[in-house]
């Protein structure tokens, strides 16, 4: 069977340093991949050259088979224009460490924005839908709350919320949880892991690693731009291969 | 409890019951009595000194030819302002774009438009055609499809207009980049990974929230456009303050027409002003609008403040 997504020798540069170092990796639908490691492994640019946010040196990304941001025509190979890109951008559902929801609207405008401007939904049917997914992130009751009025907690389950609004077949989530208070993280896992449940297929980089074990189907650990090692959580968390894999999980178990 | 000794006997009143006076400022009375006294001087001045003639003031406040000038003085002031918001706008995306023809064309703009004084502006604008006597459409190599001499198309409003509005174009250019540019580029990408294009993040997203921070300093800049229109005197176009100045080298009444003058200046900005709170009241998000609060707002305002070009003497 195809896998859902596929990267291949992928490579970036920022000037002359090396981030990613021929990356390959592959998600089959209906996994959740944890991506873990040191800062400054390169986590985060992987996640972000996948629905090409950054644009990778070299090598490619495939999604159900498509690759991401190019085009052959003929024999020739052509970069996407941002609006062509924009099309596959809608199956990767994106949420980040800094929630970034839009500031000028409620939790529910935000949510059916996207759906009435991208997907030309009727308001009626967008704000039904909206309804129901505050609902699942168990915010039913903020629908009408501005994002500076919610907590850091709800606001990344309106990001959430928002992401999914638009039925994406892949999710990303980039550290999702490492700009919330203590006591906030278990709310916005609780409904990760739900989603993983649901089976959405979910790439997530994050340092929980309570959340890797339990949840992730496929742990990967990178280090200086490549990966180490990757397997089942269980097996690389408590029997890893590699020196580097063993101190940092000494460093942060 | 009771080997502790209370300090305070029983005749002092109980610290609870009763309110603490507050402490005296000597140096607050003192100055605020200065400066009433010079206040009192002033307006005695105002009332008693018969140069004013207050009675002239009174019959020239509303004749035609102040209307008149006052009629031009708002349409340079509002023509001027949408040029140069029209002009700038499309400087800014200029020195936005990745494009380096685009970027040095909108910095030498921004570069000489700020750096020339408005008045220099004026003149030179009006004594083009000593520089380029005509003016003509024509295919390159080719036929001259239409033409005329540059001194019929450089009327004094134009040349105004010109000088006013390109003046304008340069600050309004660095106040619309600086507001697309605040947007965290975070809200881009959030757009970006819904699947929305870059037209629909600008409009949607970008845009509402640059104006919140551009549409202040576009008022302020509409209120200084309203003095800066008095320079355009110098080009004998009759604005309020030349309509002023024809009547006194009639009557030589200077001093009560410049009063005239002033005073409307001082209505105008006041409205405009008003206007201006009410504006930036509706785009924060804040209590629901009441006069009063713009009114209290007013006092702590850059209105008493200086303005971009307006040198501290």
């Amino acid at each position: 069977m195809m896998p859902l997504l596929n990267v291949e020798r992928l490579s970036k540069d920022f000037g002359t340093h090396q981030v990613l170092k021929s990356i390959d990796l592959t998600v089959a639908a209906g996994d959740v991949t944890c991506i873990v490691g040191p800062s400054g492994s390169g986590k985060s640019t992987l996640l972000r050259c996948l629905n090409y946010l950054e644009v990778p040196t070299s090598g490619a990304v495939y999604l159900e088979g498509e690759p991401v941001g190019l085009r052959f025509k003929g024999d020739k190979l052509y970069r996407m224009s941002f609006n062509e890109l924009s099309v596959q951008r809608q199956k990767m559902g994106m949420v980040f460490q800094g929630f970034h929801l839009f500031p000028h609207k409620t939790a529910l405008e935000n949510i059916i924005e996207a759906p009435m401007i991208v997907k030309r939904k009727g308001r009626a049917q967008a704000t039904e839908e909206a309804h129901a997914l505050l609902d699942k992130v168990g915010l039913a009751d903020r629908a009408d709350y501005y994002p500076r009025q919610l907590s850091g907690g709800q606001q990344q389950r309106v990001a959430i919320a928002r992401s999914l609004a638009m039925q994406p077949t892949l999710m990303l989530f980039d550290e999702p949880t490492s700009a919330l208070d203590p006591e906030l993280v278990g709310e916005v896992l609780a409904v990760m892991r739900q989603l993983a449940e649901e089976g959405m297929t979910m790439v997530v980089v994050t340092h929980e690693m309570s959340f890797a074990r339990d949840v992730a189907d496929h742990l990967v650990f990178m280090d200086g731009g490549i990966i180490v090692e990757a397997g089942h959580p269980k097996d690389v968390l408590s029997n890893p291969q590699h020196s580097r894999t063993r101190s940092f999980l000494a460093r942060v178990l | 409890m009771a080997d502790i000794p209370i300090k305070s006997p029983a005749r002092q009143p109980d610290i609870h019951s009763i309110k603490p006076v507050d402490v005296f400022h000597p140096s607050w009375w003192i100055g605020g009595a200065l400066v009433l006294g010079l206040a009192v001087l002033f307006i005695r001045l105002l009332v008693t000194n018969e140069n004013l003639q207050w009675s002239v003031v009174w019959q020239y406040l509303f004749s035609p030819e102040i209307l008149a000038g006052l009629g031009r003085t708002l349409m340079l002031t509002f023509l001027s302002m949408i040029l140069g918001l029209i002009i700038g706008t499309v400087i800014a995306v200029m020195r936005l774009s990745r494009n380096p023809v685009f970027q040095a064309t909108s910095w030498a703009w921004i570069w000489f438009f700020r750096g020339v004084p408005p008045l220099v502006q004026l003149v030179f604008w009006y004594n083009l055609g000593l520089l380029i006597p005509e003016v003509s459409i024509a295919i390159p190599f080719g036929p001259t499809l239409w033409s005329a001499s540059t001194n019929s198309l450089i009327t004094p409003l134009s040349a105004a207009l010109l000088g006013l509005a390109f003046t304008e174009s340069a600050y309004a250019a660095e106040m619309i980049r600086a507001g697309i540019q605040a947007i965290n580029l975070g809200q881009t990408e959030a757009a970006a990974t819904l699947g929305m294009t870059q037209a629909q993040t600008l409009r949607r997203i970008v845009l509402p929230q640059a104006l919140r921070i551009i549409v202040p300093p576009i008022g302020n800049d509409t209120i200084s456009m309203l003095k800066f229109t008095s320079l355009v005197s110098v080009l004998a176009l009759p604005d309020l303050l030349y309509s002023a100045q024809m009547i006194y080298s009639r009557t030589y009444q200077t001093i009560p027409l410049l009063i005239v003058a002033t005073i409307w200046y001082l209505v105008l900005s006041t409205i405009l002003t008003l206007a201006e709170h009410y504006i930036e009241h509706r785009l924060k998000d804040g209590p629901p609008l009441e006069l009063q609060l713009i009114l209290k707002s007013l006092f702590k305002s850059k209105f008493w403040g200086l303005r971009r070009g307006e040198a501290m003497l």
